[in-house]
């Protein structure tokens, strides 16, 4: 039958197109119902090489399909229709369209089956979401869009080269495991370690993604960073590499989360912890390792964004995103409050919510494997969140101070889309058997027993102790207004003006050189005019203009007096 | 305002009962330790209350470390500003308000003095 023949991104792409040239409702219906025949057709699809062509001398496969490309395909088509409503009351055609083929580009890349087709969806997602972030139509958000389209392309450029070293290592474009050996592994890891947000190469998501519109910053939170999980987990499972790195990425984001002040960059940050959870688990490499970093890529696009969403929420309806602006909305934001809190609550993996019966299984293999440092930050790491994310969250946003803000509930598409993602959050949490069923392996993990249940409550409830005993001390810090610098500053302020100083050093010493060309040659010029300053000598200043005309004149006699003498 | 009705947690009392119930949730849960036999597969998990202890220190570390690096990395809100407070900028700025309707004021008419 044809259509299992069409890859996924084309229903959307289409989508895309029809939505640019229709309006109203009739674009709304389209963009709805396309995400979910998209996912009905998806669900029917058996697995294995669906479309393949020559390209040159080698072999081209735009879509397969797989156990760990269907996880992330069945879940971006959740996080595309969640999306889709709660951006329905948007009136931007850029932003429609840009969505529908940024939700289309990550189903791309995800049953992309060689690299070369892999590399070309990697760079639509950052040509399709940069719209997102421009949409913002703020100065501010040019330019951090701007810095951010830069980065993105230039990961597509790493991957792309590293492609060609790939093939020509390897002969073969096809994307299956890679690892670490010679240039073409390093040229890749980075380019996923970039779109992945590795330590130091982070910054990209905390600058832009709190600048993008409050819908777009939906749609940006599902998809670029879950592709390069993806990648990672198809390409560097196993990679020992990725422990600690992905350690450092659950670790570190925290502490400025908790100092941060614009909410949504506080969930940016806690966006990184939680891909550094991913991370650790393909690092780490085995069965339930695995299960867990990919299904809790699942269940981080859902609560992730649901907490995205309430915060847009909140931007759309106050205006206000920071923290020291807001508080007390409770009061006229009730439903808000209880969908931001079940987002809050799952991404702290209380149990029975859908973070507990994912991230469990990360940290039950980092113990089982040894990795008993990794184990002490992943559990650190786990109380670091349920503070920042947890907590930090919905405190600032709905209580904590009365802000004298009283906005209502946002329009009834946004919370439909709240309420849809929080009743996957509890449904998954309640009846994990139904996730663990579409896992690439089957490890008959059970997350509800007493032992896992006991500790990881104990953790929660004593963080929020911990949260109460500071507050009450007055040692919590402030909500401030304030920009926190990270490794954004080395680009924005340091090279910048490291090059400036350069440039206005290098200007000086031309400026030097020609000036001193400039000396010589009037001096030259002006020896030479001494010596030809005698009255009658070539540039004389004794021949009056009175002269030049007497010469005109006897030129002008000389050449009458011949035409005249030809005429005779 | 004055008029306005008093919310849940307007009352002191409502705080007052949250926190109870927390305070005696934590009691209950480190309690649980003694009862409830853990399969553990570290030898620190058979410690009394560890995940409780550690769960508490490691948010007031993380709090106070991170309240320490407000010295080193905290900045002023307009720290960047500079980036689009440029010529260029202020041109783009003007672009981007006009896409958004927004009306100008009289630097227009300004400009248009010698004709």
């Amino acid at each position: 039958m044809w259509m299992t023949e069409l890859p996924p991104f084309v229903p959307f792409f289409i989508g895309a197109l029809i939505a640019a040239f229709t309006r109203g409702p009739v674009r709304s219906v389209i963009m709805l119902v396309i995400p979910i025949v998209s996912a009905i057709h998806l669900w029917l699809l058996p697995e294995g090489v669906h479309l393949q062509f020559a390209f040159l001398d080698y072999q081209l496969i735009p879509f397969r399909a797989d156990k760990l490309s269907f996880m992330f395909g069945y879940v971006f088509h959740i996080a595309a229709f969640i999306s889709i409503v709660y951006s329905l009351h948007v009136r931007d055609t850029t932003q429609q369209v840009a969505g529908m083929l940024y939700a289309g580009s990550g189903l791309g890349a995800v049953f992309a089956g060689d690299l070369l087709t892999l590399f070309v969806f990697w760079e639509f997602l950052a040509f399709t979401s940069v719209f997102l972030i421009w949409a913002r139509k703020t100065p501010r958000a040019y330019i951090a869009g701007m810095r951010y389209l830069i980065i993105q392309v230039f990961s597509g450029i790493l991957l792309l080269v590293g492609t060609l070293f790939y093939v020509t290592e390897n002969g073969t474009l096809v994307f299956e495991y890679i690892g670490l050996e010679g240039i073409a592994g390093w040229l890749i890891f980075f380019a996923i370690g970039i779109k992945c947000a590795f330590p130091l190469m982070h910054n990209w998501l905390t600058d832009a993604y709190p600048e993008a519109t409050p819908t777009g910053t939906v749609f940006l939170s599902a998809f670029t960073t879950k592709v390069a999980v993806y990648a990672l987990a198809r390409g560097y499972p196993g990679t020992e590499l990725l422990v600690y790195v992905g350690a450092a990425m659950t670790c570190f984001p925290i502490f400025f989360a908790v100092i941060e002040n614009d909410l949504r960059r506080v969930l940016a940050y806690s966006l990184i912890n939680q891909v550094g959870f991913m991370v650790c688990g393909i690092g780490i490499g085995t069965a339930l390792a695995l299960n867990g970093a990919i299904s809790h890529a699942f269940n981080d696009v859902i609560f992730k964004g649901l907490l995205f969403m309430s915060m847009g929420a909140v931007l759309h309806m106050t205006g206000r995103i920071n923290g020291s602006d807001l508080g007390g909305l409770y009061k006229t934001m009730p439903k808000t409050t209880m969908l931001c809190i079940v987002g809050a609550a799952s991404i702290s993996a209380f149990p029975l919510l859908s973070g507990f019966v994912s991230k469990s299984m990360v940290m039950t293999a980092a113990l089982e494997n040894g990795f008993d440092g990794i184990w002490l930050m992943l559990l650190f790491a786990s109380a670091g969140v349920f503070h920042h994310a947890g907590i930090k969250i919905p405190y600032f946003a709905f209580f904590a101070h009365d802000s004298g803000l009283r906005a209502s509930d946002p329009p009834t598409n946004m919370l439909i889309a709240m309420s849809i993602a929080a009743a996957l959050c509890i449904g998954i949490g309640v009846y994990p058997a139904a996730l663990y069923s579409v896992l690439p392996y089957d490890t008959g993990y059970n997350p509800y027993d007493a032992t896992h249940v006991l500790a990881q409550t104990q953790l929660l409830f004593f963080s929020a102790l911990a949260f109460v005993w500071l507050n009450l001390r007055g040692m919590y810090p402030p909500e401030l207004r304030s920009t926190n610098l990270d490794v954004d500053w080395t680009y924005r302020r340091f090279l910048p003006s490291i090059l400036q100083r350069s440039a206005s050093s290098i200007g000086k010493v031309d400026k030097a050189i020609r000036l001193s060309f400039l000396n010589g040659l009037n001096r030259f010029l002006g020896s030479l005019s001494r010596q030809q300053q005698g009255p009658s000598s070539l540039l004389s200043k004794g021949h009056p203009a009175g002269s030049m005309v007497m010469w005109v004149a006897v030129f002008l006699a000389t050449y009458l007096l011949l035409v005249f003498i030809r005429q005779l | 305002m004055e008029n306005e009705k008093k919310h849940l947690f307007d009352y002191p009392k409502n705080i007052k009962r949250v926190l109870h119930f927390l305070y005696i949730s934590c009691a209950l849960l480190f309690a649980l330790d003694f009862v409830i036999h853990r399969h553990t597969i570290h030898s620190w998990e058979n410690l009394w209350g560890f995940y409780a202890i550690y769960g508490f220190i490691g948010c007031v570390v993380l709090v106070l470390v991170a309240t320490g690096m407000r010295k080193f990395i905290m900045r002023s809100e307009d720290y960047y500003d500079y980036e689009w407070q440029s010529d260029q900028a202020e041109k783009l700025k003007e672009d981007l308000d006009q896409d958004s309707h927004v009306e100008k004021d009289s630097k227009k008419g300004e400009c248009n003095v010698d004709d």
